[in-house]
């Protein structure tokens, strides 16, 4: 068994290094969606996420302090201050007194502006603008200077895209509607998956060809039937359409064929003998289903609960057919797609609801993964 | 504790018959095994036994009580089965207890009766492992302790040695003989198709073949008697040797013609109007030997000799194509290939079987040899 994934060492290698290169491919841009939104709003802009642990250097305009700011001082007229406001950590490379040349000047330097008028600007932002005359006029010189700010993390985003977006209202909307989605047809489809596979009774397997053959039927086909049969309830009963029963009951529907598919596939693959000795030890077909063949089929429970689970968390069709676009329906998807359209430049905000709406999937997927490895059934059987 | 009564029990599965009536009466606290070549329904029959397939005509009844529709839990049996089937996620001792805890019994009693069981079976201190942290023997002495916890009537064993190496299945074949002197009472049904396994264990083995009984009878009966070819040749191993003849002279001692011209007298009896029939004649390896004296059973050739130190397996050509005369000599007799060798037997270990391949009654004074 050593040797199953290759049988050299070369072939083994191979396996190992297309293993990174998928694990790398995957992982690279959830990392730069978490980086992002990690950052600072302003340094989203300037560069790349991969530059989000070196300094990020932008090029901005500033302006001067009016006349009114000079004071007279060794007989020249001279205006002092720091161009950034205090708190800003920032470092200025270069300076320049013109657009077409920003960086004329290297940060400390002096500039001649003419007429006797300097100006020095250090790399902290302080400034000294002297001139042998009083300065005059309302606006204060044009300065271009190339700055760089150290990295910052913050979560802000987070705070903002949470409270201040409506992403954690629609968060709790997904997960209301996810997490019944998920539950209810792994219920339902324990039990037909077991009755399917190990009790014996007429039409068993016309019932097994119908839940095969329904898994090819497409959702789409189904929608609109579903719908004008959920407006006919409502309008029936007098209660809205769309709620949140609704949606749990349509995914339950769409989810179920391919539940008792897999569930019973995998049932059928438990060895006989233990129902049979099940049997003698008087156990009925609801006790061997519970104490028996629940807890050995915990792994493919498990792999079918994170399909599911990550099937209704990442659905928008469903959910905008059955669910309203008020904000206390709208789930994630369909509000990343309302920011997409209303916010689609604001990277801060679109990275952090993003990462927001992943980070669910990847605790689902990793918390339960370890089920994937069938290793249960081990010591059951001769060989097992 | 419970007489079982088999009357014509039939098993098909549509049109495919795999019983075809089985007859059987097996007395309380007797250990029978069924044996047979893969395929006879030796499992299917002990299926029926548990309740496990449904019987399709005839009629099982267990201490009297005709049991038939009875689900399996309540027909007083308990059944090991060959892969063990222990449930995985529970410890050596939820294994043992799960029946009990199935019927509500009492917690005390229900300890009691599986620290017994583990006792006896020296599982005491594994009762908190899970069977996977456990060897195939020991597996085995889970399912057979968690039989024994059930406190059955009738205990079913379905080939429970199969998947064991050949030193523990030995072991483990000791210590169900063990088991059932233990419990004296108690009736168990055996299945397998090894017959050393039969002939170690039972008190009586039943030897199926097609879905039906070939013979009932306690294993020397077997081994010395066999009712017809077909148990001749399963029990004993290497199998009986059987070569055409005819009778010469039919009557309580009969003559037979062997191929050759050889003339035999074989202490049987055979009906006044059998001569001149096409019979088989039948003989043991490990009966025949090299012939002292002038006279001899068969002459031929030496084929091929098997060494296998305590004995020697010597193929003798004896003039029958495909079909070599297999003779069982001890491992240190002098034996060349492509020698002659002469070999006698005593007469009373001689067998001849009618063209049905039934055998023919034996004669009053040697059947004591039984």
């Amino acid at each position: 068994m050593a040797n199953s994934t290759g049988k050299s060492f070369l072939g083994r290698f191979g396996v190992h290094i297309a293993v990174l290169v998928f694990v790398t491919i995957w992982t690279i841009p959830t990392l730069g969606i978490l980086v992002s939104s990690l950052r600072d709003k302003d340094q989203i802009i300037a560069s790349g996420w991969w530059n989000a642990f070196s300094s990020s250097s932008q090029t901005e305009a500033g302006r001067l302090p009016p006349a009114s700011a000079q004071i007279e001082k060794d007989g020249k007229f001279v205006i002092e201050g720091n161009i950034f406001e205090e708190g800003q950590e920032r470092n200025i490379s270069a300076f320049g007194l013109r657009s077409a040349a920003p960086t004329e000047y290297e940060a400390g330097a002096v500039a001649d502006l003419g007429d006797g008028v300097s100006l020095q600007l250090d790399e902290d932002g302080s400034f000294v603008m002297s001139s042998p005359v009083a300065f005059e006029g309302e606006r204060g010189q044009r300065v271009y200077y190339e700055s760089s700010a150290p990295p910052r993390f913050t979560t802000e985003n987070y705070e903002t895209v949470l409270f201040s977006e409506g992403i954690g209202r629609s968060f709790m909307n997904s997960l209301t509607v996810t997490v019944p989605a998920t539950v209810i047809p792994i219920m339902i489809a324990a039990f037909a998956a077991y009755a399917l596979a190990w009790m014996r009774f007429p039409g068993r397997a016309l019932i097994i060809a119908v839940i095969i053959g329904l898994l090819v039927v497409p959702l789409q086909m189904a929608l609109i039937p579903l719908l004008q049969l959920y407006n006919g309830v409502a309008l029936f009963f007098g209660v809205p359409s769309k709620t949140y029963l609704g949606i749990w009951l349509a995914h339950t529907g769409f989810g179920l064929p391919f539940a008792i598919y897999l569930l019973r596939s995998y049932m059928a693959g438990l060895p006989r003998e233990l129902m049979e000795s099940a049997r003698i030890d008087g156990a009925s077909d609801f006790e061997i289903f519970i104490k028996i063949v629940l807890p050995l089929s915990f792994p493919v429970l498990a792999s079918f609960a994170i399909f599911q689970f990550l099937w209704v968390w990442n659905d928008l069709l469903v959910a905008i057919v059955f669910l309203g676009s008020g904000s206390d329906q709208l789930v994630l998807t369909g509000k990343l797609n309302a920011l997409l359209g209303s916010r689609g430049g604001d990277w801060e905000i679109l990275t952090t609801s993003a990462f927001i709406t992943i980070i669910v999937p990847l605790i689902v997927f990793f918390s339960l993964q370890r089920y994937f490895v069938r290793g249960l059934l081990a010591g059951s059987v001769k060989g097992g | 504790m419970a007489d079982l009564s088999l009357r014509q029990i039939k098993k098909s599965y549509g049109n495919l018959k795999i019983l075809h009536g089985i007859d059987l009466d097996i007395k309380s606290g007797e250990f029978i095994v069924f044996v047979g070549p893969s395929g006879c329904g030796k499992s299917t029959l002990l299926r029926t036994i548990a309740g496990l397939e449904e019987i399709t005509s005839g009629e099982l009844s267990i201490a009297g009580e005709v049991v038939n529709d009875v689900p399996p839990s309540k027909r007083g049996i308990a059944m090991v089965f060959q892969s063990y089937a222990l449930y995985p996620h529970m410890t050596v001792y939820d294994n043992m207890a799960f029946g009990m805890k199935i019927a509500r019994e009492e917690k005390s009693e229900i300890d009691r009766r599986v620290r017994q069981a583990a006792e006896i079976l020296q599982l005491t201190n594994y009762l908190d492992r899970l069977p996977k942290a456990m060897s195939g023997g020991q597996r085995q002495r889970v399912a057979i302790g968690r039989a024994i916890v059930r406190n059955p009537k009738v205990f079913l064993f379905d080939e429970p040695l199969s998947n064991l190496d050949a030193a523990l299945r030995v072991a483990t074949r000791i210590e169900i003989a063990k088991l059932k002197e233990s419990m004296p009472d108690t009736t168990m049904i055996y299945v397998t198709h090894d017959q050393v396994e039969a002939m170690t264990l039972a008190d009586r083995i039943v030897v199926l073949k097609d879905g039906r009984v070939e013979q009932v009878g306690s294993p020397m009966e077997l081994y010395h008697h066999p009712g017809n070819l077909f148990v001749a040749q399963f029990i004993g191993s290497p199998a009986m040797n059987i070569v055409p003849a005819t009778i010469d002279k039919a009557g309580d001692n009969t003559v037979i013609t062997q191929v050759g011209g050889r003339k035999t007298n074989v202490p049987v009896a055979t009906p006044a109007d059998a001569a001149g029939t096409r019979i088989s004649f039948g003989v043991r390896p490990e009966d025949l030997r090299v012939a002292s004296g002038e006279t001899a059973l068969f002459e031929g050739r030496v084929d091929y000799v098997e060494q296998l130190g305590e004995v020697q397996m010597v193929y003798l050509d004896i003039g029958i194509a495909d079909q070599p005369l297999v003779v069982k000599l001890p491992g240190n007799a002098d034996v060349k290939r492509n020698s002659t060798m002469k070999v006698d037997a005593d007469a009373d270990t001689l067998h001849i079987f009618d063209p049905e391949g039934r055998s023919y009654a034996r004669t009053q004074n040697t059947a004591k040899a039984a």
